[in-house]
């Protein structure tokens, strides 16, 4: 008893020390998840290339980086190394005909031997001392003092916002309808003259695009790219993604609109690498890292579906109508005894 | 303004589930011309509407409208020239998206989208006007998100949709189908208005035989993929569904048995 009450306080107290580092990965996720609410809500496509593209976007920011090559050039090659991720997977799909799942999972091994190359090995890492960097998990750690930390959060939600204030006005554009409307109902869209694999690879090759630049502000941020840094990535992208979904929708209801939506990605990013950290403090080993999102997401996507079952479930349909019939046979029976009193 | 020269269709050829649906069908369409087309269940009638969408290509044959050859276009580029309505509610709008956004994509029919906004402040006051007309109040609900609406309200959207850019050609395969009596009716007599008001060529499909002599000024017949009666003008006014029943069997060399034509023989579908 004593001991569980030690590891609260000692989780209690350790909490502020790692919120910072919690709160800049959780944003750098958050912009993964954006990118996968592109993909997953709007398009309403499984693209499963996330965990490769954003390996490349990893790949690509750091050996620029590493090579001389400005951190900002470097963050958009990572974003167009993305892009042409989606594109691949977009092409397989609308071009090939090849089911969405798997032309994502096909995309994603294949750009693991491409990230092998890129890296030029399993794994290379860069120094913050010596290059400039936009995001440093160093400098959170280093400084000890919320001054700097405050810094890196701030650089990272400014990036969130600009990358949600992006895709708000895209969305709102006549580009951005056609995207929307494929996503919801394809054929109502070919009837307005929508080129829906044109809409579908568009969409993906901007969702991706969103994970390589996730990729290449994570890769900056741990201060190295691995070929393994994008394995299990779509899933906490999912859960933050659904996290997000139920948290927002729970909170504003019916006026959760495009842009709340978009920063509850983000949130839900943030909340799971809380819920995450703390489990950790707790003493969950590193191991289990994996075993843990996709508990959260399968929760997080079953907890609607029971929810609405337990309204409408045949068990209860049978308890109902079984009280109803006991409570009929006692009126009945009732009504027969004032009968006989009657008479 | 449409005319289709002895369109084919196989579905699944060489298959054991192979299905000739259209068997050289030709029609011709004078501009204004409101064509009512009837037949049993697997007639072809969902086909022919289909082939002019361009849902998918044909195998022979030639599909003209307006003068232009339009075998070659895929369906979202043969778009520009038509206007559908769908026998479920749900095929023709976007649920999630707002009932004036569903309009502002349909006002675009045809038309090179780019990053201009996909909805202008003047489009929300035409389209509130335009809203007004269907007096059915989604004026007073134009960002709520279309799948609030009953399926008679999704009709009649999908019906403004369908001609908030005229087009050359209306297709509506069923539209009324899945409604209930009187909103079917009012649904009905929108597109009426709708066509007459804007002078469209049209193409309705129904399985209402009265409903079929009542609307238009053309209606055909179609049995295994073919026209087999097509009648127009003064001697359409004068049909009634039992010369209609008399045609069919004369024609097909069947019984129109069909519960589904039988049980609407009144306007109520
Ligand atoms: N996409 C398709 N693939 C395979 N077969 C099809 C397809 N579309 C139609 N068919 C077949 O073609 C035939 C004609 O179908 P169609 O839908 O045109 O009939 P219809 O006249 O509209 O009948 P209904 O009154 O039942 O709507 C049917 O046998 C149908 O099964
Ligand atoms: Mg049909």
């Amino acid at each position: 008893m004593g001991n569980i009450i030690d590891r609260i306080i000692y989780v209690v107290t350790s909490l502020p020390n790692t919120l910072p580092g919690t709160v800049s990965q959780g944003l750098i996720w958050g912009v993964l998840a954006i990118g996968v609410y592109i993909t997953y809500k709007i398009l309403d496509f499984a693209d499963l290339t996330v965990d490769g593209s954003i390996g490349t976007g990893g790949a690509v920011a750091i050996i620029l980086i590493a090579n001389g090559v400005p951190m900002w050039v470097a963050l958009i090659c990572a974003f167009a190394a993305g892009c042409l991720a989606g594109l691949i997977t977009g092409l397989l799909n609308t071009l090939l005909g090849i089911p969405g799942i798997l032309a994502g999972i096909l995309t994603q091994i294949g750009l693991y031997s491409v990230n092998l190359v890129i890296l030029d090995g399993a794994n290379k890492s860069i120094s913050v001392d010596k290059f400039s960097l936009l995001l440093s998990s160093r400098r959170v750690a280093v400084s000890g003092g919320f001054s700097v930390f405050g810094w890196e959060i701030g650089k990272a939600i400014i990036i969130v916002a600009v990358i949600i204030a992006a895709l708000y006005w895209f969305f709102g554009t006549e580009y951005g309808f056609t995207i929307r409307s494929t996503g919801c109902n394809a054929n109502m869209a070919r009837a307005q003259g929508i080129n829906t694999k044109k809409s579908t690879v568009i969409a993906l090759v901007l969702s991706n695009g969103l994970v390589g630049l996730a990729g290449g502000l994570l890769a900056q941020y741990q201060g190295f790219a691995d070929v393994n840094m994008g394995r299990g990535a779509i899933v906490i992208g999912l859960a933050s993604v659904i996290i997000g979904d139920v948290l927002g929708t729970a909170i504003f209801r019916k006026r959760f609109n495009f842009v709340a939506r978009l920063s509850f990605c983000a949130c839900g990013a943030i909340i799971y690498y809380l819920v995450l950290s703390i489990v950790m403090l707790f003493g969950l080993p590193a191991t289990f890292n994996k075993l843990f999102s996709a508990v959260i997401v399968a929760i997080f996507l079953a907890v609607p579906y029971l929810k609405k079952s337990s309204k409408n479930s045949y068990r209860r349909a049978a308890r109902n109508s079984l009280k109803a019939k006991l409570l009929n046979m006692e009126t009945e029976e009732k009504g027969a005894a004032d009968n006989a009193d009657a008479d | 303004m449409l005319t289709l020269t002895d369109v084919r269709k196989t579905f699944n050829a060489g298959t054991i589930n192979e299905r000739k649906a259209l068997n050289g069908v030709s029609l011709s369409l004078e501009e204004g011309d409101f064509v009512t087309i009837i037949g049993g269940n697997g007639a072809g009638k969902s086909t022919t509407l289909n082939a002019v969408a361009g849902v998918w290509p044909i195998d022979s044959g030639s599909i003209e409208i307006n003068g232009k050859n339009v075998v070659g276009l895929p369906e979202h580029k043969r778009a520009a020239f038509i206007g559908r309505v769908f026998q479920d509610p749900m095929t023709g709008t976007a649920a999630t998206m707002e009932i004036q956004e569903n309009l502002a994509l349909a006002k675009r029919r045809g038309q090179m989208r780019g990053l201009g906004w996909g909805i202008t402040k003047k489009e929300r006051e035409e389209y509130h006007e335009l809203l007004k007309t269907l007096d059915l109040g989604l004026e007073d609900r134009m960002t709520s998100k279309v799948g609030l609406l009953s399926g008679g309200q999704r009709q009649a959207l999908t019906l403004l949709m369908a001609t908030l850019k005229k087009p050359d050609i209306l297709l509506l395969d069923e539209h009324t189908a899945a409604l209930d009596p009187k909103t079917a009716a009012k649904v009905l007599e929108l597109s009426d208005k709708i066509i007459e008001e804007n002078h469209l060529t049209a193409m309705m499909v129904t399985h209402n035989m009265a409903a079929a002599i009542k609307h238009g000024n053309r209606l055909i017949m179609m049995s295994n993929g073919r026209i087999i009666y097509d009648v127009k003008g003064e001697e359409k006014k004068h049909l009634t569904v039992d010369m209609l029943l008399q045609k069919f069997e004369e024609a097909s060399g069947s019984k129109l048995v069909n519960d589904r034509m039988l049980f609407s023989k009144d306007d109520t579908e």
